[in-house]
């Protein structure tokens, strides 16, 4: 079997966040947004929007290195018929596309004409999917009103910090109503508009997140209080990001020896921000035109050169998409991961407790992937002692807790009772069965159910 | 009198979503200013419009070979670094 054995807990329990989660409804199929989305659903982000109306110091718009994976960084600038195409191909290929951005490489509302243009022929060529904009609050304002029209549901807004003195070493300038403005004057005009736009799309009912760059010694302290004032707008979710300061990206802040912050600094501070808001503990600081599921960038498959070679059927493609999102949203898409306990591998061929390992699989109820494989004490020593409430039992259930099943070749009363309780199916009829197919048959039983149950809702 | 774009552009756009004559084509892979059409946006903004959003120093230059962002005009100056 070719899989992969990881050192540490499965990919899932990697990422999410360990603070306050956000129960938006209108989050659960965004991939960006929402832990349970993300491996289920894909997005585009789209490089239609290259201008920027202001300089920011951790921003570098000479840079473009497509080995790079972060904001602002994009290799070609597509027009929005190019993206509109871009979009049906990725649609064709990745049907699990849900969300649509745009994200610069510049600012989305500062390239309004070509950022409304392919929001407008997207959303006619297929109407399943959402869109979502990503701004550093200049320039949104003046165009709620048509956001709400498009069906715009999900904003982002960069807002690093309140204090015009803090934003003044942050960025160096602005452009606002045609004219540059710099230093405490570009400061203030950029605050006011970010609060503008925030309150004028949590109005329209639109979903707004705060991105917000962590910049250590410089913005530890304003990072909860955005949190704070944002909570009362009405904006979902704050992300901290942590700043990317790597000299030989020719930023300021990376010439200039501004470092990065820790980890440590990172969960403290967002630590302190959960109290006022949910915080999103999975971004992975996209590049500008990302594609695929996120933490995956399938971008060179879509590049233009290989887009106008393809032979595309927009009807098809639309109605396929439909179909898919609709099977998504019902519970299909779904995978598990399952417990097995097994010395040699292949079949399932030990106790529940007598395992000193459990592999961990995942598996949609199509295919079977070896994902983890978990070291354990054996928590019975023999027939005298099996079954006996030991204290070593609750830990090892606690470290399936992830697992939707668990199968052995034998599982005793306590342990039985103990998984159970903790959403954990005991398995044992598969005992001295090959590990995939049980694990795949599982897996099919488990989709079923959830197919079931959304039958019986509908 | 026209404004011209040098080489030191980094092909962003900025200057053209803000062109109030129309006058800035994106050819060939490098952003150009018509002559004919630039007014350097006398009569219509106190600044040209492309010198005021463009974030590449030297970019911009006028009829006397000028950079209207000369050098350290746009970024913060850092300590102990040679302008390059």
């Amino acid at each position: 079997m070719s899989a992969q054995i990881l050192p540490f807990a499965s990919p899932a329990s990697a990422c999410g966040s360990s603070h306050g989660e956000c129960h938006d409804p209108r989050v659960a199929d965004h991939p960006c947004y929402s832990k349970d989305a993300h491996h289920k659903y894909a997005r585009l982000h789209l490089p239609v929007a290259p201008a920027c109306n202001i300089q920011c110091n951790y921003c570098n718009r000479k840079y473009d290195c497509s080995n790079e994976s972060r904001p602002g960084v994009v290799s070609e600038v597509l027009s929005p018929e190019e993206a509109a195409r871009k979009v049906l191909a990725v649609a064709d290929a990745i049907p699990q596309l849900s969300v649509v951005g745009i994200a610069g490489p510049g600012d989305a509302f500062a390239n309004w004409p070509r950022t409304s243009a392919t929001l407008r022929a997207v959303k006619k060529m297929l109407p399943a999917l959402k869109l979502c904009l990503s701004s550093n609050g200049l320039n949104v304002a003046p165009h709620v009103g048509e956001l709400a029209e498009l069906g715009v549901d999900h904003v982002t807004l960069t807002i690093n910090t309140l204090e015009p003195e803090i934003a003044a070493r942050i960025y160096p300038w602005v452009f606002w109503e045609h004219k540059r403005w710099r230093g405490l004057e570009a400061a203030e005009i950029l605050i006011r508009e970010q609060w503008r736009a925030a309150a004028a799309l949590t109005a329209a009912g639109v979903l707004v997140k705060i991105n917000s760059v962590y910049i250590p010694g410089l913005n530890d302290d304003e990072l909860p209080k955005i949190s704070a004032k944002a909570a009362g707008m009405g904006v979902a979710i704050h992300n901290i990001m942590p700043l990317i300061s790597d000299p030989a990206h020719g930023t300021h802040f990376g010439l200039s020896g501004q470092r990065a912050p820790s980890e440590e600094e990172i969960e403290s501070v967002r630590a302190r921000c959960a109290a006022h808001l949910p915080q999103m503990g999975h971004c992975h600081q996209c590049r500008a035109d990302a594609v695929g599921m996120l933490g995956e960038d399938r971008g060179a498959e879509f590049a233009r050169e290989h887009l106008d070679s393809l032979t595309l059927d927009a009807q098809a493609i639309a109605a396929r998409h439909a179909a898919v999102q609709a099977s998504l949203k019902a519970g299909g898409g779904q995978s598990w991961k399952i417990a097995v306990a097994s010395a040699d591998g292949q079949r399932i061929d030990q106790h529940f407790g007598h395992a000193e390992a459990f592999r961990i699989y995942e598996s949609d109820g199509q295919s079977v992937k070896l994902v983890a494989l978990r070291r354990t004490a054996a928590y019975c020593q023999g027939p005298s002692d099996c079954g006996d409430d030991d204290a070593a039992l609750p830990k090892l259930v606690q470290s399936l807790a992830d697992c939707a099943a668990i199968l052995a070749v034998r599982i005793g009363h306590a342990p039985w009772k103990k998984l159970e309780q903790a959403g954990i199916q005991p398995v044992v009829e598969h005992a001295f069965a090959s590990i995939e197919a049980s694990v795949l048959a599982v897996a099919q039983k488990l989709l079923e159910q959830v197919q079931e149950a959304h039958t019986k809702r509908a | 009198m026209a404004l011209s774009i040098t080489d030191r552009c980094i092909d962003c756009w900025a200057c053209m979503t803000v062109c109030p004559n129309a006058a800035i084509a994106h050819v060939e892979g490098l952003f150009v200013i018509d002559p004919q059409r630039c007014t350097e946006c006398l009569g219509d903004y106190a600044a040209p419009q492309c010198a005021s959003i463009c974030p590449a120093e030297g970019a911009i230059e006028n009829e006397w070979g000028e950079a209207l962002n000369p050098p350290g005009s746009l970024t913060p100056a850092i300590a102990g670094a040679k302008e390059s």
